[in-house]
């Protein structure tokens, strides 16, 4: 495998790596319908580092996070590969062990709080099962420990909303208390799939500076789970590209989205309107849908949407390897005709058009 | 292609061609509580005086959290919400005062298209089947040949291929499924059409292809837009004139570029800080005003400035006790048609007034919430009540 950055040094997150995944490929159904939802998926997230999957809906993404935490419904899927953690290959643990390990090593944050919340039990009472369950509290010590909790994630009257519902809490709160929650254990990585979209601009600023400085602050290890492209920029250090189930590119961030190399991340950020540029550029959509899609067997996913087709990509599947060295290190990317400049430079300006 | 060319000129000058005048308005859900006996205890001040002029041929955009009310007004322009107060004028014509028949008529004028586009599309009818519907409703059908012609150009505008025709909904991807709620709205060839969050349910690849689509309609047939979205960039980029929005009321009403360039409402300044740019060096970089808590319910706004709780330029005086209206204001370089809904506007442009930290606490009371109403405060998209 060509997946192992080799001496690389990270902004933030260095050394070994905590989560290893590897050929992680996850599969429903059987037979003729069999479909590979996650296709060989490799990647490593580094102590302290946030990486991202970012990709639109139905890449993969959040069968990838549930399969990490062994979250999947337990018939009609396959799950092969493997994923290390800290040394152990969490696949092959067993239920009870996998249990124990999630909330107190890996803890995850999903898109809808409420679906994670138990409605009908108080919430200081679900922050305080964890950390009974996990770190051996006695319930006067949890309750307290619940209380600064909710108030280091910005709660305000923590006592208070310790004994409320979760339907009384707005969408901000619930994640928030959700965040509290998953760091109640003071987990070494984070799983957060989406979990801003269902928030409004203002409280996804929130959510977000916040999960940005308890990661700095206590060197937890960060997957970002999005579709919005802005939330990885902000917050990534390094970004891996899904289409169809597959890595297509990956980079750090600002290699990223300086120079785009695979035509479907050029395609994406082509398409995405600035909140920066007026109103007359035309934008670049990406024709097409996913359900356009060709299987990767034999070729290209992507070669009926891609402007860059080549005989080639029709033939034969494009594999994930090492790119240019002097477009910034570990990149890799899956790509027969790849990108030769950013699709933004020639994107006629604002003055342009209009002449 | 360039969309300015329709675009009127003059902002702002009343003799501009309004198409659509709304004038106070004000929609008010009661909410009620009892068993047998419904008492109202209460009610929900979702859209709560509202003056808004959309001229003909324009795009004007709607911006705001989720639960200020957008969608709420968006209905209520179109009659399918009845006003508390206020009225709504379009070409002319006071809405309240058509009845039956005659606003049947007046509806075909102006269209709807939703978020949701399979949730708003009957799951049992084609598309031709949906298609006919609106236009055999508004006597579109009586010359066969014509009606086939007119699914022919109207499949052919929006880029569905012919074969579409005899499809389901749920045969198609998002992104053309949107395209079939366009096409539904455009067969009854209208002058307005509220598109409420329009592309916010599709995938950003496709994104693309629906804005462009709609400015290209926009040209082709002339219309005028009224666009509701959550997204500020989608907006910037399809909109003329921009208003924002804040718990039942407008806050901020400017031409696009003037107000991105230069917001004048604390809240809007907090808004534009929070989009995430998808650029790293912008984001290691740009500088974020943080607001503290949620939006306060609808049912009990705060008095004075709805945003006096959670802004962050809030002065001791006036802002907790008088409601600030949407005025012109006397900054240099700042237009007649930028308008804003503050007292301090004036002190903060020029930076006499700073900024300052607010106090979070008790910015939602529990028991002033109510579950049923407000147990999606804070989320968007969830108070949607697709028609
Ligand atoms: N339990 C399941 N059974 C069968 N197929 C599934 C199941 N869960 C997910 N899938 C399929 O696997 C693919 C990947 O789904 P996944 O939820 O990972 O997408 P995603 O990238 O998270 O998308 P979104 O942005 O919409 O959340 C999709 O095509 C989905 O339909
Ligand atoms: N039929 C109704 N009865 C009672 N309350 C309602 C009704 N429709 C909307 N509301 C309330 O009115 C307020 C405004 O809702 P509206 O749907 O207009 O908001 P919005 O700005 O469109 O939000 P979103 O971005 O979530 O779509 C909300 O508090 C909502 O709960
Ligand atoms: S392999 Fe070919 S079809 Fe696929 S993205 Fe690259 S150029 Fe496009
Ligand atoms: S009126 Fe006062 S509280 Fe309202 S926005 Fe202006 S400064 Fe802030
Ligand atoms: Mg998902
Ligand atoms: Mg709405």
């Amino acid at each position: 495998m060509t997946d192992r950055p080799g001496t690389s040094t990270y902004p933030s997150g260095e050394g070994e790596p905590l989560l290893s995944v590897r050929d992680l490929t996850v599969t429903f159904g059987r037979g003729a319908k069999a479909f590979r939802a996650v296709d060989a998926v490799s990647f490593d997230v580094r102590p302290g580092q946030t990486v991202g999957l970012v990709g639109e809906s139905g890449c993969g993404k959040s069968v990838t996070s549930l399969a990490i935490m062994r979250l999947l419904p337990s018939r009609g899927n396959a799950v092969t590969g493997s994923v290390h953690f800290d040394g152990e290959d969490l696949l092959t643990l067993s239920d009870t062990q996998m249990r124990d390990r999630r909330g107190r090593d890996v803890a995850m944050i999903f898109q809808d709080p409420l679906s994670s919340l138990n409605p009908v039990v108080p919430l200081g009472v679900q922050v305080a099962e964890v950390l009974e369950r996990h770190r051996g509290m006695n319930r006067g010590d949890a309750g307290r420990r619940a209380a600064e909790l909710l108030d280091k994630v910005g709660i305000p009257d923590p006592t208070r909303r310790l004994k409320e519902y979760p339907h009384q809490l707005s969408g901000g709160m619930r994640q928030r208390a959700l965040i509290a929650m998953a760091l109640a254990c003071e987990p070494r990585l984070l799983i957060a799939d989406e979990p801003t979209t269902a928030l409004d601009v203002t409280i996804q600023a929130q959510i977000l500076a916040l999960l940005k400085e308890l990661v700095q602050e206590s060197g937890t290890s960060l997957i970002m789970i999005t579709h919005d492209l802005g939330v990885v920029a902000g917050l990534c250090d390094e970004v891996n590209v899904l289409y169809g189930g597959r890595i297509v590119e990956r980079a750090r961030r600002h290699d990223l989205f300086a120079r785009p190399r695979h035509p479907y991340t050029g395609g994406l950020l082509a398409s995405i309107p600035r909140l920066t540029e007026g109103k007359g550029r035309r934008l670049t959509p990406v024709p097409g849908s996913v359900a356009d899609n060709i299987p990767w067997e034999g070729g290209c996913a992507f070669a009926p949407r891609c402007s860059s087709e080549i005989e080639v990509c029709r033939e034969r599947t494009p594999e994930l390897v090492p790119d240019h060295e002097g477009l910034g290190p570990d990149r890799l990317l899956r790509c027969h005709n790849p990108l030769e400049s950013n699709p933004l430079d020639d994107a006629p300006s604002d003055e342009e058009v209009r002449a | 292609m360039t969309t300015t060319v329709q675009q009127p000129e003059g902002a702002g000058t009343p003799e501009a061609d309004v198409l659509l005048d709304v004038r106070g308005l004000k929609v008010h859900f009661p909410i009620k509580k009892g068993v047998i006996f419904d008492r109202t205890i209460g009610h929900v001040y979702a859209v709560d005086g509202i003056d808004l002029q959309i001229r003909r041929g324009e795009t004007y955009g709607l911006v705001g959290e989720s639960g200020c009310g957008k969608s709420t007004l968006g209905r209520a322009i179109l009659q399918l919400e009845s006003p508390t107060a206020g009225e709504v004028v379009f070409d002319g014509t006071d809405l309240a005062s058509l009845k039956g028949e005659q606003l049947r008529r007046q509806r075909r004028h102006m269209q709807m298209v939703f978020q949701d586009p399979l949730g708003s599309l009957d799951p049992r009818q084609t598309v031709e089947q949906l298609l006919l519907e609106g236009m055999r409703a508004h006597g579109l059908t009586k010359d066969a040949q014509v009606a086939r012609t007119r699914l022919t150009e109207l499949l052919s505008a929006v880029g569905l291929p012919k074969n579409a025709l005899s499809k389901y909904p749920h045969e198609f991807s998002g992104g053309q499924r949107q395209r079939v709620g366009i096409a539904r709205a455009l067969s009854v060839d209208p002058q307005l059409i509220v598109a409420d969050e329009p592309v916010s349910a599709l995938d950003v690849s496709v994104q693309a292809q629906v804005i462009n689509l709609l400015e290209d309609l926009q040209e082709e047939f002339g219309l005028t837009y009224l666009v509701i979205a959550h997204d500020l960039a989608v907006v910037r980029h399809i909109s003329d004139r921009i208003g924002v929005m804040y718990l039942g009321g407008l806050v901020e009403e400017a031409e696009g570029e003037d107000l991105y360039d230069e917001p004048l409402h604390p809240y809007t300044r907090a808004l534009l800080s929070a989009v995430p740019v998808p650029d790293p060096v912008v984001e290691d970089s740009r500088e974020q005003i943080l607001l503290p808590g949620d939006l306060p319910s609808p049912a009990n706004p705060p008095s004075g400035c709805r945003f006096h709780t959670r802004c962050p330029w809030r002065q001791p005086t006036r802002c907790e006790e008088e409601r600030p209206e949407l005025r012109v204001v006397q900054v240099d370089g700042v237009p007649a048609s930028h308008r804003v809904a503050c007292h301090w506007a004036e002190q903060i442009a020029s930076g006499e007034l700073g900024r300052h930290t607010v106090e979070v606490d008790d910015v939602t009371h529990p028991d002033e919430i109510h579950p049923e109403i407000d147990s999606s405060l804070g989320a968007k998209g969830v108070t949607d009540a697709s028609a």
